[in-house]
């Protein structure tokens, strides 16, 4: 904390000459990244690129071989498992939606909803207003207001993805890693979804895996370009999409 | 599937339906047996009154397994063990109630001890000739057994059909123990003979009247508190377990503890249950903890409808007069009714008996609420 004071983080999440090997399978080789506070950062790669490695790095699930993992400039997450990261404040929404479905919308985001987690306070303590409003508020903004008392079961699967996104944002976290979140979802569901990814960094850090160079190109940021465990290229769309070796690689195949 | 959430309004309505019954009921029936002459056609025999009584006690046994597998979705094949205990505890503080009347007037030990030439009364007998000592180990004996049983098994993450079969495994264990007789409780006739309780003959139809209205009073009760644990935000996540646990372990939640808490909170119910049947049947044997009577409490709860918990009441009730009227008037084929029961119930009511009323309520409504959650999921897989 005391540190904090004496300079902003630069970075929210800092990975440098990270390496993730498998039974000799580099999945990861010194791989560098940095994402700066409230940064909305897409990651796009050829399929075994290793953007799900990374995602498993950062959260815990897979403890690089080599390299450094730091959050925040002080926090090394190769020191944390998955539950205490994802205390620390970085959530991660997996590829395939999993909402609770016999619970309705506004229950699904109240069991994510961040607070003390043990039995006798769920027993005893109902959300206080405070909490509820600002439930309704997420609600409102991944545009599931309406369907409030609808069953998670009963919704597209686009509005499943939104739900999802909601309780992540619930949750709180600081730093949000999202995986192919546009996935199955129609041109207009694509489009709003990446409107609200635009909209909660800057508030919040934003990490996306992507194939859909449609979502991408709508989500408007830095993209990184995976290839082999590996930064292969990084900047704007346009950028990356001139770059020889990424048409090499992955654009112009 | 399904459940919960949804239904509140209805359920709600249910509850307030279900309570009002129960509580009138608790008055008409003794009202019935004891003010309406013996010669009148609506006299209601003392036999019928204990019959009645016997059915809340396993309708409160039903709501206590409801309370695991409908909501948390721990499938217990071994509640009957829990009930058993109950009863045990209860049996016991009858037996020491006997005193000098049993067969061989001895006024501290039990027919059974004596008969087995047993010189002085076993250290785990001391206490239950006091009431509330008894009545607390109803409770803390069936909970102790659920803590300790579900502390191992939910921290080690044993479920679906492994910890099925473990729950299945704890009862029949525990009935192999009670057989025998250095157990000291009686061997495989269990205990009986009882002669009264708190001072009133257990042969008095009054008692009995009693009886009936403390077991209606306890499944009131008991529903009312498991209400209170499911309509909170305890009770939500309870639901997410059971469809999802790892996810719930995601959102951070400790899912064993949750899962422990219920456990243990059924295997209370199902002690104090077991305590009330005993007075009223008379018998406490080995058998209360045999497999299949736990795999019968299963199929109540399937039968009635599981995870909305007046369904596991109505299950217990439908089943058990059916039972009764059956082993009366085919008894050789009961057994096999009450597996096609559980058959057809699972291919054809997976909802249950309440499944069903509720589903032909609600297309008789002319705007629903909200679409139930497997009408909309049907609705969406016929879009796609």
């Amino acid at each position: 904390m005391i540190e904090a004071r004496h300079h902003l983080p630069t970075n929210i999440l800092y990975l440098d000459g990270v390496t993730v090997s498998f039974d000799g399978f580099k999945a990861l080789r010194e791989l560098s990244l940095a994402i700066a506070p409230g940064e909305l950062r897409a990651i796009i790669g050829p399929n075994g690129a290793g953007k799900t490695t990374f995602m498993d790095v950062v959260t815990g699930k897979v403890r690089p071989t080599e390299g450094e993992v730091f959050f925040h400039d002080t926090v090394d997450l190769t020191r944390h498992d998955e539950a205490e990261i994802a205390r620390l404040g970085i959530g991660r929404k997996f590829q395939k939606p999993t909402v609770i479905d016999s619970l309705t919308v506004w229950e699904n985001l109240e069991l994510a909803c961040a607070g003390e987690r043990g039995v006798f306070t769920t027993l005893m303590h109902p959300r206080s207003a405070g909490e509820r409003e600002r439930m309704a508020e997420i609600l409102e903004r991944v545009g599931l207001a309406e369907a409030a008392g609808r069953p998670g079961g009963a919704l597209s699967h686009g509005q499943k993805q939104w739900l999802e996104i909601g309780m992540l944002l619930a949750q709180s976290p600081e730093l949000l890693l999202i995986d192919e979140p546009a996935a199955g979802m129609t041109d207009h569901e694509t489009e709003l979804t990446a409107q609200l990814l635009r909209e909660i960094s800057g508030e919040r850090s934003v990490v996306v895996v992507e194939h859909d160079m449609v979502f991408v190109k709508a989500l408007d940021c830095r993209v990184t370009v995976l290839h082999e465990g590996h930064t292969l290229a990084e900047g704007t769309l346009e950028h990356v999409q001139a770059d020889e070796r990424v048409i090499e690689v992955y654009l112009g195949r | 599937m399904a459940i919960s959430s949804q239904p509140k309004l209805l359920s709600d309505a249910a509850s307030r339906w279900l309570v009002g019954t129960i509580a009138l009921v608790l008055v008409v029936v003794p009202v019935l047996n004891l003010l309406v002459p013996a010669d009148s056609a609506l006299h209601l025999s003392s036999y019928w009154v204990s019959l009645l009584g016997k059915y809340l006690c396993l309708a409160l046994l039903a709501l206590a397994l409801d309370l695991v597998w409908g909501y948390a979705g721990i499938l217990s094949l071994g509640h009957g063990a829990f009930f058993a205990l109950g009863g045990y505890a209860m049996g016991m503080y009858l037996m020491r109630q006997i005193g000098e009347r049993g067969v061989y007037g001895n006024p501290v030990l039990p027919d059974f001890m004596v008969f087995l030439d047993w010189q002085e009364l076993p250290w785990y007998w001391y206490g239950f000739d006091d009431f509330l000592f008894a009545a607390l180990m109803v409770v803390l004996v069936p909970g102790a057994l659920a803590f300790a049983f579900g502390w191992f098994a939910f921290r080690s993450r044993v479920t679906g059909v492994y910890l099925s079969i473990i729950t299945q495994a704890l009862t029949f264990a525990l009935m192999l123990a009670f057989f025998r007789n250095d157990m000291g409780f009686g061997g495989n006739n269990g205990l009986t003979d009882f002669k009264d309780i708190l001072g009133f003959s257990l042969a008095a139809e009054g008692t009995k009247s009693a009886l009936f209205v403390a077991s209606g009073v306890a499944l009131i009760g008991g529903y009312l508190l498991c209400r209170r644990v499911v309509t909170s935000r305890l009770g939500r996540v309870l639901v997410a377990v059971r469809e999802a646990e790892s996810r719930t372990r995601f959102l951070g939640y400790r899912v064993e503890h949750y899962k422990l808490f219920v456990f243990v909170l059924s295997a209370m119910l199902a002690g104090i249950a077991g305590a009330l049947y005993v007075p009223q049947v008379g018998i406490i044997n080995p058998g209360e903890f045999a497999p299949l009577v736990s795999i019968e409490i299963v199929v109540w709860v399937a039968v009635g409808g599981r995870g909305y918990l007046y369904g596991a009441i109505v299950g217990a009730l439908l089943v058990n007069y059916g039972k009764t009227w059956f082993t009366g008037a085919f008894p050789e084929i009961w057994l096999f009714l009450l597996g096609g029961l559980f058959v057809v119930s699972t291919l054809f009511l997976p909802r249950g008996v309440v499944g069903l009323l509720q589903r032909r309520r609600s297309s008789h409504q002319p705007s629903p609420p909200s679409p139930s959650p497997q009408a909309a999921a049907q609705a969406e897989e016929g879009a796609r």
